[in-house]
């Protein structure tokens, strides 16, 4: 059907001179938006290897380098804790992912599995949850954590966000889909919950919880403002702090070639995840992401 | 390993909430099924068939009544301390993993002394898999499977714990009316030669019909009559089970009996000495009709069925439910579609009359 | 089966004491706290109860300023990004080359750390000593005046922060407008392409109508995350929001909570609650108006 389309479509290209024009005009614009799109990208891996002088000495900026140097990248490094920062970053999303993934497991097959009066209640008031905005909760989350003497450290910045109720939702949609015989099954041969949990679900269901992964990954290393909150130690600095403070207090202001590199740094491991994992992001995405 | 069933009972609370009370889906179910014996619960859907085999494998406590495996009760025994093995309606075969960790999911449950090694394991999973002739197939995933395969891998997977009762839920009901008369012949050969005591459940009484040395016929819960599938179809103890059993099923007719003689309609079709006078329900097999020019019973023909071995006479009479009278009669007899009329003697073994009110059998 | 219910409980309760103890208890605490007046964080005293705290934000400049910022972005960038992505969407959907190349390009903003490429829109379009920055080269070339972004006049700065928000919530709407018009079934087109329909009429009475849930869906979200906005504030024009006049709600109820202006938890938490009203009311009307224009 598919390709039937698209050989007619071919061919309707050929004889209608109108249908080239438009084609043209669509190419144009969806050019125009991929460089929008692309340009802040190449602008500041361009900025990351000019050198501080040839950067500042350019009134009118070029479009190219006339003398690459790697030499932002060793400042970025050198200059501010940059790599304290990714460090923090990847310990902060690793712990916090893991411990997610289980709570949000655990608690998608209590609802799957769990059979009790007034259930579907229960789950509509657990769904309601998800209407509750971030911001409300975070000046009580802020004063809970300060007063349990957490800020500027790791279980501070971790404990508030590794439940979702959205990913239980989208999990237990998923657990569902598993059909009751394979439980019975199981049970039959004397299979514990927490076992057939772990063997038969889990694998069965490995998409979603991929998905899922990947996307608080995502949430975790782009996080600020939490972050920000909670700490005001360098040494628990995460990237987007990190940049924050780059900006306000690093490189002495103005050393921009700099700051684009700890930009480059920042940006690169999501974007290699990303590339490496472009259909499961996008499809996960599209299924129940939502930015901020 | 005999079953026994005694007394059992299951009620589910009402869904509905304004209906209010229990639905009882099994009613006090009370009967023995002999050691080593294929036995059919047949019933329509919705009779409670899956539920007594839930009750028995252990995935469904009874309210009610005690479960019997030989002398021993298990009706406090979770699933895997009675040795049952189970093949589910629609298999259950996981899905992720290959067939050979499916047949031996099940022995790595086992604690103790029972603990099998890696090599036993797949010593007894090969085994289970010859019996049920699928061994080249082991490596694969059951989406790479047939139909029928599955099903065999199903069954691999539940005789290989060695069970003492084997439970199939609608076994056949998921494959192609080809596959299901092979697969059907598969489960008898397989439960002969392993003697396991095995209880499968259908809605389908040819499937039950078959292949069971008795078979359970149940409704809404209640049962209504064991015995050996002939016996049953020969001799059915309700206007139920009469119906239920046979294809093409049995043509019913309102009757009236007078100083010993079934009238359908104005004629007298049968002798029947012994039965009071009054209204009764009528069944007659489609093989108890003998066609005859001078027959008692006459019919507005309808058309003729030519099946090869025999053909089928679609007729209709006043006093038939439903209308048409299917009778199948020799294909030597032919029968002239163009006639209007139709005449038949009636095979007195294949009449079988029943009280107009409650259904039960009068002869 | 069924005496094991007690496990299935033992499962959630991981889940329950998270959320309880981060979202459900904050939930309440938050109207506590905006009603006690004169509430000091570091001894946890008040003077008393009422409405003073709402009073206070409503009449504090910074907060009219916020909302003012907040609304304007709100009212550009909803319609325009979603606007936008519906053209590219549909322009994607109606050709085969390099569509899956696009796709991945158009859905880079979603996965960059918005504070950082945040930077990049700041060195681009700010004006320094050095240099008046690329885009004002631009302006240059067209015979126009250079104007500082980040610096300067408050339309400016408002024009690149709208800019900025809608590069980075393109993602997730060109995404999901592809996804619907994608999953709309061919026949429909088949069958208004024997009939000889325009490709606009197509569009037009059919695309648009079947995708409309998603296209409304889009709006929603669209207008909930835009009343949210903060972050991409602060990688434009840094922590100090209020002295940059491109404060936003949000950010009001994080100076009031925290950093050099913060300290006062019952202000920020009436503020919070008066943009959850805000966003409520907004969701409501949405949702009418939807119910008499999509088509499910």
């Amino acid at each position: 059907m598919g390709d039937l389309n698209a050989a007619e479509q071919k061919k309707n290209t050929r004889h209608v001179p109108g249908e080239v024009i438009r084609k043209s005009i669509i190419y144009a614009g969806l050019v125009l938006w991929a460089l929008m799109v692309l340009f802040p990208f190449y602008w500041m891996i361009l900025t990351s290897v000019k050198g501080y002088g040839e950067y500042n000495s350019e009134r009118i900026p070029k479009f190219y380098a006339s003398s690459p140097t790697l030499q932002n990248y060793l400042d970025a490094f050198r200059t501010v804790p940059l790599g304290r920062y990714l460090l923090n970053t990847l310990i902060f999303t690793v712990i916090t992912t893991a411990v997610m993934l289980i709570v949000v497991t655990l608690a998608a097959y209590g609802f799957a599995r769990l059979s009790f009066p007034g259930k579907d209640l229960v789950f509509t008031g657990f769904l309601a949850l998800m209407m509750i905005p971030n911001e409300l909760v975070v000046i009580t989350n802020f004063a809970t954590i300060t007063n349990l003497h957490l800020r500027n450290s790791f279980p501070g910045l971790i404990l508030p966000s590794v439940t979702s109720v959205f990913y239980v939702y989208l999990l237990k949609e998923n657990f569902a889909q598993v059909p009751d015989a394979l439980y019975y099954a199981a049970k039959v041969d004397g299979t514990s919950d927490l076992k057939y949990l772990w063997k038969v679900m889990l694998p069965m269901c490995r998409p979603t919880l991929i998905t899922v992964g990947i996307l608080k990954v995502i949430e975790c290393w782009n996080s600020y403002v939490w972050p920000r909150l909670i700490t005001d130690d360098e040494a628990y600095f995460l990237v987007s702090n990190g940049i924050q403070e780059i900006r306000e207090n690093g490189f002495g202001r103005e050393n921009i070639p700099a700051m684009m590199a700890a930009v480059v740094v920042i940006s690169a491991p999501l974007a290699v995840l990303f590339l490496a994992f472009r259909e499961k992001i996008m499809t996960g995405v599209s299924r129940g992401g939502t930015k901020g | 390993m005999k079953v026994v069933l005694d007394n059992l009972t299951k009620k589910f609370p009402n869904r509905n909430k304004k209906a209010g009370g229990d639905v009882v889906a099994v009613d006090h179910f009370r009967f023995e099924i002999p050691d080593g014996e294929l036995v059919g619960l047949l019933g329509p859907s919705g009779c409670g068939k899956s539920t007594a085999l839930f009750m028995i494998c252990g995935l469904q406590k009874p309210t009610e009544g005690k479960i019997f495996f030989g002398e021993q009760e298990v009706t406090n025994l979770p699933p895997e301390e009675r040795g049952v093995g189970v093949v589910f309606q629609n298999y259950a075969l996981y899905p992720h993993l290959s067939v050979l960790q499916n047949i031996t999911f099940p022995l790595e449950n086992l604690k103790g002394e029972e603990k099998l090694t890696k090599e036993q394991m797949k010593e007894k999973a090969y085994e289970a898999a010859k019996l049920v002739q699928i061994e080249e197939l082991m490596e694969r995933k059951p989406h790479e499977l047939s139909g029928g395969q599955q099903q065999r891998v199903a069954i691999a997977r539940a005789l290989v714990k060695r069970p003492k009762v084997l439970l199939l839920d609608e076994p056949l009901s998921n494959l192609d009316a080809r596959l299901r008369l092979q697969t059907r012949e598969e489960i008898r050969r397989i439960q002969q030669e392993t003697g396991i005591t095995t209880i499968f459940v259908t809605h389908d009484q040819e499937e039950a019909m078959s292949i069971t040395d008795r078979i359970v016929v149940m409704e809404a819960g209640r049962v209504h009559q064991i015995g050996k599938p002939q016996e049953v179809y020969d001799d059915p103890v309700d206007l139920f089970v009469a119906k239920f059993l046979g294809t093409p099923p049995i043509n019913v007719f309102d009757g009236n009996v007078q100083g010993g003689k079934l009238y359908l309609g104005e004629e007298d079709v049968l002798d029947v000495p012994g039965v009071a006078d009054g209204e009764v329900t009528v069944g007659i097999r489609p093989e108890g009709f003998v066609l005859d020019e001078a027959g008692q019973l006459s019919c507005k023909l309808f058309g003729v069925e030519v099946m090869g071995r025999d053909v089928t006479v679609v007729s209709t009479h006043d006093k038939c439910q439903g209308g048409t009278v299917r009778s199948i009669i020799q294909a030597e007899n032919v029968v002239d579609a163009a006639k209007e009329q139709i005449r038949f003697n009636l095979k007195k073994a294949k009449v079988l009359l029943f009280q107009k009110e409650t259904g039960e059998r009068i002869r | 089966m069924e005496k094991n219910q007690y496990k299935g409980w033992l499962y959630l309760l991981p889940a329950a004491l998270f959320l309880a103890a981060f979202l459900v208890y904050p939930l309440v605490d938050v109207f506590v706290y905006s009603m006690e007046e004169g509430y000091n964080f570091a001894s946890q005293t008040s003077f008393g109860t009422g409405l003073y705290n709402f009073s206070y934000v409503l009449h504090d400049p910074y907060f009219l300023q916020a909302v003012k910022n907040t609304f304007l972005m709100v009212v550009i960038t909803v319609p325009l990004s979603t606007g936008i992505a519906l053209l590219i969407s549909v322009g994607l959907s109606s050709i085969t080359p390099l569509r899956k190349l696009f796709q991945t390009i158009y859905f880079l903003p979603y996965v960059t750390n918005t504070l950082a490429v945040g930077l990049v829109f700041m060195v681009l379009f700010k004006k320094t000593a050095y240099s008046d920055g690329l885009v004002n080269l631009l302006i240059n070339v067209f015979g126009g005046e250079s104007v500082d972004f980040i610096d300067g006049p408050y339309p400016a700065k408002m024009f690149v922060m709208c800019l900025y928000v809608i590069w980075v919530v393109m993602p997730f709407k060109i995404l999901l407008l592809t996804s619907a018009i994608s999953s709309v079934n061919p026949n429909y087109y088949n069958a208004a392409r024997v009939d000889g329909t325009s490709p606009f009429r197509i569009f037009y009475k059919i695309t648009l109508p079947m995708i409309s849930p998603t296209v409304f869906y889009l709006i929603i979200t669209g207008f909930i995350g835009a009343f949210k906005e903060y972050g991409n504030a602060v990688a434009l024009f840094g922590t100090d929001l209020n002295a940059a006049e491109m404060n936003t709600i949000v950010g009001y109820v994080y100076d009031m909570l925290y950093g050099d202006s913060g300290g006062y938890p019952s202000y920020a938490s009436a503020a919070a609650i008066i943009l959850f009203l805000i966003v409520m009311t907004i969701t409501y009307l949405n949702l009418t108006f939807s119910k008499k224009h999509v088509y499910y």
